[in-house]
């Protein structure tokens, strides 16, 4: 492990993919992410085996991705918001086509080209695929320094086992913070399993194809479910989620990634005060965390939402509640940082209208 | 938890002032965050970064009231004076805040770091080493050991001339504090 260094959430991300064995990174310059390309760029350069492209655009950049992956390196990208539309085609041909990559999106206000602040307006784009096509992404929502050079590891770990792209979700604030990081200790690339089913030169084997397109209708027909199961096995063994101070709560917030830790100072704040309230934080956004929120409902009864957007994720959890609970929501989009105090406010406001303290 | 604002110009060194004593803090063992404020910036603009330290989890790294502030230039006491927490502390750059402050809750500690630069080195580079010496001396979040320290690991490689230069300023906003200047 390395020592404990402070540095930029982009830079980590940055960092812990070179360690992660990333050998491949294309990019194309957007705010507020460009620390994570300007990293890249000066990391791959003092390997004797990394490549560092500053492509033409992302949409190049997600192809030129696609390519390495194809033959056998740990890939990346990373852009923001706009940048990540560009991107969808060239994603939905790596999940097609079963190949491995890692995502990163800064997310930033929108629609549009909004602006650079933090938001959380592409959850739904993450979690549903965001691409055409029978096909989802893994998608990783850190809410800290340490944590995102943790899953940034895992992500790579993720691509790689299940042959998919893997998103790793923040927001302007994560990307721009500083916080003290530990990193784990580099990936020798050469140490990674090998895959088999990579385009590396058909000498004294027979060949391979890699490819998207599947005129047959059947053979189609048996690709969308093989990857319909493989995304129940992601389902069954990789779901997380972070669950502070719900042991004895009667009420708990649900957010992620840079809306978590806010709620986390507002749900210190209301315990001062004696109201019990808990905090539940998605760690995967998909696959979502439905079983572990579903058990909570047994005692919980009311769930407040709370996202950086007008009300995305509630949709995932009203799935995975059917109705048991009563959903509350609470949203600031556009690019705005709510403060601890006024999600408190927000949550006593609740608490008490609900005679939760009656409980 | 006591959160600090650096505000001045681009230019100024404020980012790195951030920078430099958020790294001594966490290597006094606290909890930091640092955020830069980012944007559509251009040369000569506003820059400012916002520093936490903390025996505990810090959940926002945003300041709505800092408890501190250092005030490089006129804009930066405008935008932020209101904004400080009661009983806060802001160390004003005198040479280019040619405003006083209206608010009789707060401590203004205030010294014209430009004017001493020019005179003590003949250039204005090291105004935010002094303003970062008498931050540190009035606030006692950290010691200038520690900001010392942060520095030689961050500028590894530089000369030791720099760091000399460096330890001099500290000291010279140091003594501006303890001689009571206000």
């Amino acid at each position: 492990m390395s020592e404990k260094q402070l540095m930029r959430g982009s830079q980590v991300i940055a960092e812990a993919a070179i360690r992660a064995g990333c050998r491949f990174y294309a990019g194309y310059p957007i705010t507020p992410q460009n620390e994570m390309t300007e990293y890249m760029a000066n990391a791959m350069a003092e390997l004797s085996d990394g490549t560092f492209i500053q492509a033409e655009s992302e949409i190049a950049a997600i192809n030129m991705v696609l390519g390495a992956s194809t033959a056998g390196v740990r890939s990346m990208t990373s852009s923001s918001s706009p940048g990540l539309s560009l991107k969808q085609e060239g994603i939905s041909f790596l999940a097609a086509s079963e190949l491995p990559a890692v995502i990163v999106n800064t997310m930033r206000g929108g629609p549009g080209l909004g602006n650079i602040a933090p938001s959380q307006g592409d959850y739904f784009q993450a979690t549903r695929g965001g691409g055409h096509g029978d096909y989802r992404s893994i998608v990783l929502a850190p809410a800290s320094g340490q944590e995102q050079a943790d899953l940034t590891r895992k992500a790579f770990e993720y691509a790689d086992k299940y042959r998919t792209p893997v998103l790793i979700l923040v927001d302007g604030m994560m990307g721009q913070m500083m916080e003290p990081v530990i990193f784990p200790d580099p990936i020798d690339a050469l140490d990674l399993p090998p895959k088999p089913w990579i385009l590396d030169g058909a000498k004294g084997r027979p060949s391979r194809i890699i490819k998207s397109l599947i005129l047959n209708t059947r053979e189609m027909e048996d690709h969308n479910w093989k990857l319909a199961r493989k995304y129940e096995n992601i389902a069954r063994e990789i779901t997380t989620a972070e669950s502070y101070l719900t042991e004895d709560a009667n009420m708990v917030v649900i957010a992620y990634g840079t809306a978590a830790r806010i709620a986390k100072g507002a749900i210190k704040r209301v315990r001062e005060m004696g109201l019990k309230v808990g905090l539940f934080r998605p760690i995967t956004l998909y696959p979502f965390p439905s079983k572990e929120l579903l058990e909570m409902s047994r005692v919980v009864k009311h769930f407040l939402v709370f996202e950086m957007n007008t009300g995305q994720m509630i949709e995932d959890v009203r799935l995975s509640l059917e109705g048991r609970s009563t959903i509350h929501f609470y949203g600031r989009p556009g690019g705005i940082i709510s403060t601890p105090d006024e999600i408190s406010k927000e949550i006593s406001s609740i608490y008490y209208r609900q005679h939760l303290e009656e409980e | 938890m006591k959160k600090t604002v650096f505000a001045g110009f681009g230019g100024q060194g404020v980012l790195m002032m951030g920078y430099v004593f958020a790294v001594a803090a966490m290597r006094d063992g606290y909890e930091v965050t640092y955020l830069p404020s980012y944007g559509a910036e251009v040369r000569g603009g506003t820059a400012n970064c916002t520093v936490a330290v903390s025996d505990e989890e810090i959940f926002s790294p945003v300041a709505s009231s800092p408890d501190y502030g250092v005030i490089m230039n006129n804009p930066s006491l405008s935008k932020f004076e209101s904004a400080i927490n009661e009983k806060g502390i802001v160390i004003l750059n005198t040479s280019l805040v040619d405003s006083d402050i209206t608010r009789t809750d707060i401590t203004a500690v205030k010294l014209p770091a430009n004017k001493i630069a020019k005179e003590e080195f003949g250039n204005e580079r090291s105004v935010n080493m002094i303003m970062l010496g008498a931050f540190v001396t009035k606030t006692q979040v950290t010691s200038l050991e520690s900001i010392m320290g942060a520095l030689e690991e961050i500028s590894k490689g530089k000369k030791a001339a720099m760091m000399k230069l460096n330890r001099k300023s500290l000291d010279i906003g140091a003594e501006y504090v303890l001689k009571g200047a206000s």
